[in-house]
């Protein structure tokens, strides 16, 4: 007797919907499991990071301010996904953009207008992470080398072009010797809306929107879902796959460039600490979002949730905030190993052999 | 150049390159039975805060090896369970297995001190150098290539015997077809799927090592983030060595002498900032990348197992 | 040929009884009777989807039969996976080989081998293969990596792998297919050299020339069941064309006069290689008329599948012309193509004609979204592609849940439906299908059949590539036929029978070679 998968042909979003919360339920359990090993109560740990994610306005906003950059790296990884472009490198980029922001705001905004500081600092910022999002994508489409290790190294080279830099020559003079920069002037800063929450989150939003629009609505959006979808079609129908890989990592490593701004002008408000893995989760945000930039909001609010809930551990209960990656990295077993009863049907059957490749004729 | 310099970047070369080459050699059989795991970072830092974890409770160095060994097992089969059995997408896998090791080390550091505390800063059993009699009187090699830990003396006998397994044995010989064309082994009567499995977890077990080789021989001690992305180079090692254990070998002492000139241009105060000398691996590593696959694409065959991240499914039909 | 010529059951090498076997959807094959004896060579004749293939993968344990039984020298066999057809002497060297391109030739031929000892030894290994190798001019270095091999000398790996396990009844699956005329020629003095020596032989074919060269018996497959058995000596190549092509009626379609108007595509000197570089089309010469279907008949692989990619811009060409309405379309990209007024119903609709999971509509809109009106500048307008989806849905009764419905719920019949719709919609005067009515039901085959007929009154070109001669006779107002990349005549099918058309597909040069059915002496 034999298990065979045999791929479904028909597909309900109930079941979908059904496998991703047992999915996330067993990773509850699983961590609990391990909690428990390390001698830590599951439900008062998994009680307090609720809390301290959604419990209360402030918990609220803290969640939103760590959304904020995965909303929009999310965003970026998602349409490079769409095209089968594995992009790892939003730490990176995001990285690019706060660097390029810094520096208009630090050595730039004296000699300019202050209405225009902002705007360019989004803009260069943008600039500098599509560039750094580009290297790998030129790379692959003209010399076909492996993207993932490539945009994953520029990710570490970039982390260190940060590091140096606000632990160099751009670090505070005045400021004691800490690390990090000077801080920006007010016309470099990206208002506040409620708490720490920055207007970061309208220009998430609206990038969703943009989004979701150019995938619905326009040829450009049309032509990429069908890259992604059948790439043997795509061809046939006369699409460019090489003008499109350029120009949505562009827009990739553009939009995660842009978190980098939105962090350092809306949060920060100096270069300092910017790298704490946003752009690694938002690969889990895109994935578990289906790509679907609606979804992508959603799904980094609650893994944002997800990862203020563990800071708040590590506050309240001395518990390493390190369990939220436990978590993601559990509900991402959990999802993978549920993804097959969705895509396959279980039959039993008896042992078959097939001659590979030879077909009835 | 006199002999001292030599044989201290020599010897600070396999230091630093031991625990590189044992992930890149379970990297590559793993690879070589056509299977991508990209969980190399995460089995390696849980290699590390087990083996320290375990032979500090303990007070046993070895007992601390062993469970490293077998939590990286563990750790590689759930990725083989998941990419083979499960048919789920081998990238996203081996990257959720690379955050869940890096969180759960990061949790057992700071959890599995004495009473519960932080493992920073403690000291535990661990393998120190030692001269090996005769050889270490070797002038230049003697003390620097005769004069590491255990852990890296057996890695000297591993790679011969590897290599053998790999290209003078039915067994290696199978594991190549299954990385290769695995419908052409499946035909010949080879169980695919269970070649797989044995790979992926036997790589897992070296991962592991490695891991281990850095809390208690290299850095002899926890710290967080341990590994530096050390899983990762690992990754791009193997597509540097082509596959190959041998050649692995030259790539991670090839890093390895990056990680001590390093150390030796920051003692000796050069004006380059350490920013941008560690950024050296990794740069290398996109050159040595774009070299190899582009030399590939000139149309010699550089070896890398064609089936490799493609899953095999005898049932499938389109 | 020598051949043992008494009946007693021990010289049957193969004796297979009754076996039927079922896929979904299809009866490959159908209480099926094959035997052969030691030291003889039987040919396995038959066109494409006959059920050669699968019975002979039963033999070599690839499949379970549903029905039947098998016995190999007498004893009944259950061959339940290679191995164990193997280790009964049946091997098997298949159309696509299972070689390992980065291993050397004696490193395959140990794959997989039972009681192989732990470490490796190739010396004896070669030493064996060479000796093999001579016994039976399969000559090929042993040490060679086999991506260094030539095709040819990659099929003498694989029957050495055979005999190496000391197999001695061979099955080989269109083994001339992939070789060059002499090379054919070695391989045929190597199989007469094993029969020889007692071995059993198969081989499927579907060239008339060999089954008449070199074969001592031939069965012929027909849609599944056995349509005859007999002694080469004792059949004609006519015969075996009209046994092998037969007639089956499923309907009739009106089909009016051909009003044929001016050259619309005109396809001159064209050659390619196809993907494994050994040369698809030589020298061919056609051209199509507007208003006019041209078929295109053959046995699959002999060139027809590259002949739509390349006028579709999917292939580049290495010498020619080819002309669409005026322009030159050689060798430039699937857009020009397009843009020339080609539109193409591809062969296989799920590989390139569709995208499986995206909705209905996306697939409709796949030629027309970088048009007004369906695109306003760099937007698609929803209101637009709403109609026009809907148009199309009824203009070719698309059965649909909905216009979103993922296109992989469709049945094949509405799937191609799709397909047919979007490619009709976008055609600008030249269709080039591929099989368009493969593994359809009787109503959509017909309604697929109709709109083509359609479009011919219309005024369309159209190019009918097709393995089905039902098809190319109703629909066809002039047929090539192809075989091994070179048009083997241009008949015309009221004029010609099937057995002529069967010929032509198997080999043989015509000796009529125009419309108007003049007879032209056989040079």
């Amino acid at each position: 007797m034999n298990i065979i998968f045999e791929k479904r042909l028909t597909s309900s979003t109930l079941l979908g919907v059904a496998t991703l919360f047992l999915s996330f339920v067993l990773a509850l359990v699983f961590c609990a499991l391990i909690l428990l090993g390390f001698g830590i109560n599951p439900i008062e740990a998994f009680g307090v990071m609720v809390d301290g994610a959604f419990g209360s306005t402030y918990a609220l906003t803290e969640t939103m301010v760590k959304a904020i950059p995965l909303m929009l790296t999310g965003l970026g990884v998602a349409i490079a996904f769409r095209m089968l472009f594995w992009n790892i490198g939003a730490e990176g980029q995001l990285a690019l953009g706060g660097i390029a922001a810094t520096y208009v705001a630090l050595f730039m905004s004296p000699y300019l207008p202050d209405v225009t500081v902002l705007p360019l600092m989004v803009m260069l910022g943008a600039l500098a992470g599509a560039i750094w999002g580009l290297i790998p994508a030129l790379l692959k489409s003209y010399l076909g080398v492996n993207e993932i290790l490539t945009t994953l190294m520029m990710n570490y080279i970039a982390v260190l072009l940060v590091e140096y830099l606000y632990l160099g020559p751009w670090r505070d003079p005045d400021g004691y010797g800490f690390p990090g920069t000077a801080p920006f002037p007010q016309s470099a800063w990206l208002p506040r809306l409620t708490g720490r929450v920055h207007a970061g989150l309208i220009i998430a939003i609206l990038a969703a929107a943009l989004m979701w629009f150019i995938l619905a609505r326009t040829r450009w959006g049309y032509e990429i879902r069908l890259i992604g979808e059948n790439l043997e079609a795509a061809r046939y129908t006369g699409v460019s796959i090489a003008k499109n890989l350029v120009l949505v990592m562009l827009m990739s490593g553009g939009l995660a460039g842009i978190a980098g701004v939105a962090e350092v002008a809306g949060l920060t408000r100096r270069l300092y600490g910017l790298t704490v893995g946003y752009g690694y989760t938002a690969i889990i945000v895109a994935w578990l979002a289906a790509l679907n930039p609606a979804a992508i909001i959603l799904v980094a609010f609650l893994l944002a949730g997800l990862l203020v809930g563990g800071d708040q551990l590590q506050i309240a209960l001395q518990t390493p905030a390190a369990v939220s990656e436990v978590l993601q990295g559990a509900i991402l077993f959990f999802v993978l190993g549920s993804s097959i009863f969705t895509r396959y049907r279980i039959r039993f059957r008896r042992k078959e052999t097939q001659a590979a490749g030879a077909g009835d004729e | 150049m006199n002999e001292a310099f030599v044989v201290s970047i020599l010897s600070i070369t396999i230091r630093a390159g031991t625990s590189l080459l044992y992930a890149t050699l379970g990297e590559i059989f793993t690879e070589r039975a056509g299977i991508l795991n990209l969980g190399v970072e995460g089995i390696m830092v849980m290699g590390a805060a087990t083996a320290f974890a375990v032979s500090f409770h303990s007070e046993s160095a070895w007992l601390g090896v062993l469970a490293a060994v077998l939590v990286g097992a563990l750790l590689a089969f759930i990725h083989s369970f998941l990419s083979i059995t499960m048919r789920a997408d081998q990238t996203v896998s081996g990257l959720a297995l690379t955050i869940f090791g890096t969180g759960l080390a990061s949790f057992m550091g700071q959890r599995l001190g004495p009473g519960g505390t932080t493992m920073v800063g403690l000291q535990g059993p661990s393998f120190s150098r030692f001269p090996l009699p005769l050889l270490s009187e070797l002038p230049y090699i003697g003390m620097s290539v005769f004069n590491q830990d255990i852990l890296a003396y057996l890695l000297y006998l591993l790679i011969p015997i590897l290599w053998f397994y790999l290209y003078k044995t039915q067994a290696g010989l199978h594991l190549r077809a299954v990385g290769e064309k695995p419908q052409a082994a499946d035909a010949m009567g080879i169980n695919v799927s269970r070649t797989r499995y044995l790979y992926t977890v036997f790589g897992g077990m070296l991962i592991g090592l490695a891991g281990a080789h850095l809390s208690m021989a290299y850095l002899q001690g926890w710290a967080e983030n341990i590994t530096g992305g050390r899983g990762w180079i690992a990754i791009a090692l193997v597509i540097f060595a082509t596959w190959d254990p041998v050649r692995a070998m030259f790539g991670a002492l090839l890093f390895g002498g990056i990680n001590a000139l390093q150390f030796r241009m920051q003692a000796a105060g050069a004006s380059i900032p350490s920013s941008f000398l560690n950024m050296m691996p990794y740069i290398f590593t996109i050159v040595v990348l774009v070299l190899i696959t582009a030399y590939e694409r000139i149309g010699k065959r550089l070896g890398a197992p064609a089936a490799l991240g493609l899953p095999f499914a005898r049932e499938e039909k389109g | 040929m020598v051949g043992r010529m008494t009946n007693s059951q021990n010289d049957y090498a193969v004796q297979m009884f009754g076996i039927t076997k079922r896929f979904p959807g299809v009866l490959a094959n159908d209480q099926v009777d094959l035997e052969v004896r030691q030291g003889e060579v039987l040919a396995l004749l038959g066109e494409n989807g006959a059920g050669k293939s699968t019975l002979m993968n039963v033999l070599a344990g690839m499949y379970r039969p549903d029905e039947g039984r098998i016995l190999i020298h007498g004893k009944l066999a259950e061959q339940l996976s290679p191995r164990d057809a193997i280790a009964n002497g049946i091997g098997m060297v298949h159309q696509h080989f299972m070689l390992v391109p980065s291993l050397t030739v004696a490193e395959n031929v140990l794959l997989g081998l039972e009681g192989a000892p732990f470490v490796m030894n190739l010396d004896e290994v070669r030493k064996t293969i060479k000796e093999e190798a001579e016994q039976y001019s399969l000559g090929v270095d042993p040490g060679a990596y086999i991506w260094q091999l030539s095709v040819g000398e990659q099929q003498r790996v694989e029957i050495l792998k055979l005999l190496y396990r000391g197999a001695d009844v061979l099955i080989l699956d269109e083994p001339t297919a992939v070789l060059t005329p002499q090379e054919a020629a070695d391989l045929a003095e190597t199989l007469q050299q094993m029969a020889a020596e007692g071995k059993a032989i198969i081989f499927i074919t579907h060239k008339l020339d060999e089954v008449m060269a070199f074969s001592d018996r031939v069965t012929v497959l027909r849609k599944g069941k056995v349509a005859a058995n007999i002694k080469t000596s004792e059949t004609t190549r006519e015969d075996l064309a009209r046994l092998m092509v037969g007639r089956d009626v499923l309907f009739r379609l009106e089909k009016s006069q051909c009003d044929a108007g001016d050259v619309a595509l005109e396809v001159n000197g064209l050659c390619a290689e196809n993907d494994k570089g050994i040369p698809a089309l030589k020298d061919v010469n056609l051209t199509i008329c507007e208003g006019e279907i041209l078929g295109i008949a053959g046995v699959a692989g002999n060139g027809q599948r590259e002949l739509a990619e390349v006028i579709t811009g999917l292939r580049s060409a290495s010498d020619g012309s080819v002309t669409a309405r005026g322009v030159d379309i050689l060798n430039r990209s699937p857009r020009d193509a397009i843009n020339a007024g080609v539109s193409h119903i591809p062969g296989d609709r799920l590989g390139m004609g569709l995208a499986p999971n995206l909705p209905v509509s996306d697939n409709l809109v796949m030629k027309a979204y970088r048009e007004p009106p369906l695109a306003k500048g760099v937007l698609l307008s929803k209101q637009s592609m709403g109609s026009f989806v809907h148009r199309l849905i009824d203009l070719f009764s698309i059965a649909t849940p909905g216009p979103e419905t993922p296109a992989r719920l469709l049945s094949g019949g509405n799937q191609q439906r799709v397909v047919l719709a979007r490619e009709i919609e976008a055609s600008r005067g030249i269709m080039i299908a591929v099989n368009p009515s493969r593994g359809l039901d009787v109503g959509a085959t017909e309604s697929v059949r109709k709109s083509l007929l359609a479009e011919r009154e219309k005024g369309n070109a159209i190019l009918l590539v097709s393995e089905d001669l039902d098809e190319l006779t109703q629909l066809a107002d002039r047929i090539a036929v192809f075989f091994e990349g070179e048009v083997m005549g241009v008949v015309d099918p009221d004029e010609t029978t099937l057995e002529e058309i069967g010929l032509l597909m198997a080999g043989e040069r015509s000796s009529r070679s125009a419309v108007d059915g003049s007879e032209e002496a056989v040079p």
